[in-house]
């Protein structure tokens, strides 16, 4: 398949390509596809960062300035070239939440605001698959899509001055995890045992934009289990490859 | 080793920042004025990437235990070396003992301290510039000490530079950011007519204005933003988007700063003017 992809010049070391302006799997996989292509055939990553998000790709160079009208006509051509490749493997992630209240200082409000129960929530939060859309805001945070109508609930009037790292969050048509203690305006509905990110790792974000997500719930023993596993580095990831 | 006795107001260990990490959400960080940290590292013929103290309003006091040869650059503060008046762009030699300090701040807001060989801290994913929590601190403590490398007989090619200072510089060469077309006359001539003050929100992340210019209700699917992107938001607000600001963002980039405008607002304090300029 190929898109009606538009070109634009941003400043002087970079170029943003976008895609129809749709939240839709099947773009974000030709946008993950072309990067894979460019990256493998003409655009060395120690030169340049690409960053893929919902219907974009920035390229970016380190330090050259772009020759846009030359660089644009390229990459043109490029993207008729790349069909048929195939980019890399994806993965489905499975992260544990601790669910329990004294993490989820939201829980029983938004079960209210949602006429749910408590239980229900939860069976909705991990029963569904999400997409990693994008990653940005802070390091490691991810833009999730794919929210159940069912738990859309809108953010907090007024945001929080801290929400705890690793809390689990709901938002309007998203869900995501903070990954370090920050401001925020989510509804807090549980909290994730194991860092996202951490930069003592070889990778410091395992989780890449195209990849998916899934929940489940943990007890608080399981919970503070993971947090030793975590700090020392020992927790293995749950992940399954998915067909490209 | 330099001992920092006095960390000042906001004292980061800086270099050109870090590179292949912009996916994963990591700001790009680094030195806010690269023209003349550049031009610092070359006096001490150092790799353009060595690591400088990035200084703040308010600058430290710093002992060295070794000797070596420092150049000062961007803004101007009173600076003494051992109680002797010292000056930018030029290279210095320090003694084992000697006592560098800040006095008041005169003109700009961001001076450097380049050494030689560079500042020889732990690099986090590539790079030594302080960016929290990717490295443990933000800026530089009081009694914490960095390393360099002892020099003795350094003889630089170039012991001084002349250069032509921009800190008086307010007009911020731009180009059209993405989402530059969906302004309307209104808005247009608003942001380039208009005078726009530093307001108290300003940063190594970003930069806001008093002023604002016509708001809108344009939604915009999360995508990359890079330093020196120009974001409106629904109100009507400018953020210009720093070295430590976030990779992505969900208003609409109107302009994208040159990196040279970059460096002129990176010396601008709360109360400064600048105006926008298509390039």
């Amino acid at each position: 398949m190929e898109y009606p992809i538009s070109i634009r010049s941003f400043g002087e070391h970079a170029v943003l390509i976008e895609w129809p302006n749709e939240v839709d799997d099947a773009i974000l996989e030709d946008i993950i596809q072309f990067r894979s292509f460019l990256k493998q055939n003409y655009l060395d990553p120690q030169e340049w960062e690409m960053v893929p998000a919902y219907n974009s790709l920035t390229l970016i160079d380190r330090e050259r300035t772009i020759d846009y009208q030359m660089f644009k006509a390229q990459l043109k051509i490029w993207y008729r070239e790349r069909v048929g490749v195939k980019s890399r493997l994806r993965y489905l992630w499975k992260l544990p939440v601790c669910y329990d209240l004294d993490f989820a200082i939201d829980l029983e409000e938004v079960a209210e605001r949602l006429g749910q129960s408590v239980a229900r929530i939860i069976e909705l939060h991990t029963s569904n698959v999400f997409t990693v859309y994008g990653i940005g805001f802070l390091p490691g945070f991810m833009y999730l899509g794919g929210l159940p109508k069912e738990l859309e609930v809108p953010r907090r009037l007024e945001p929080r001055q801290k929400v705890a790292k690793g809390a689990v969050g709901l938002a309007g048509k998203q869900t995501g995890i903070y990954p370090q203690e920050s401001p925020g305006g989510w509804n807090i509905i549980g909290n994730c045992s194991v860092p996202i990110f951490d930069v003592k790792r070889e990778e410091p974000c395992f989780v890449n934009v195209g990849d998916r997500i899934q929940f489940y719930a943990i007890s608080r023993a399981e919970y503070d289990l993971h947090k030793i596993q975590g700090e020392v580095g020992i927790y293995q990831f749950e992940k399954i490859k998915l067909d490209a | 080793m330099l001992k920092v006795l006095k960390s000042g107001f906001y004292t980061t260990l800086q270099d050109e920042g870090r590179f292949g990490y912009r996916d994963k959400g990591v700001p790009v960080s680094g030195v806010m004025d690269v023209g003349v940290v550049r031009n610092a590292n070359i006096l001490l013929e150092n790799d353009h990437d060595a690591a400088v103290l990035e200084i703040t309003m308010t600058g430290p006091t710093l002992q060295f235990e070794r000797d070596t040869y420092i150049a000062l650059a961007g803004a101007e503060f009173a600076t003494t070396l051992n109680n002797e008046p010292i000056s930018n762009n030029k290279v210095h030699k320090v003694k084992r003992g000697d006592i560098l300090s800040y006095g008041k701040l005169i003109n700009g807001f961001r001076a450097y301290l380049a050494i030689k060989n560079g500042f020889k801290s732990k690099e986090v994913l590539g790079s030594r510039s302080q960016y929290y929590p990717i490295t443990k601190r933000g800026s530089l403590k009081d009694h914490e000490e960095l390393k360099y490398d002892t020099y003795i007989d350094f003889e630089p090619k170039i012991s001084e530079l002349k250069v032509k200072s921009l800190l008086d510089e307010k007009v911020l060469k731009v180009s059209k950011g993405p989402e530059f077309k969906l302004l309307d006359d209104e808005q247009l001539e608003n942001l380039f007519i208009k005078e726009f003050t530093v307001a108290k929100e300003y940063n190594r992340m970003g930069y806001q204005f008093n002023e604002k210019i016509k708001g809108h209700d344009w939604s915009m699917l999360t995508s990359a933003t890079l330093p020196g992107t120009v974001q409106l938001t629904p109100s009507g607000k400018l953020i210009v988007l720093m070295k430590d600001g976030q990779t992505t963002g969900g208003y609409p980039r109107i302009l994208q700063l040159s990196d040279k405008a970059i460096s002129i607002l990176a010396q601008k304090k709360l109360g400064d003017k600048v105006t926008f300029k298509l390039a």
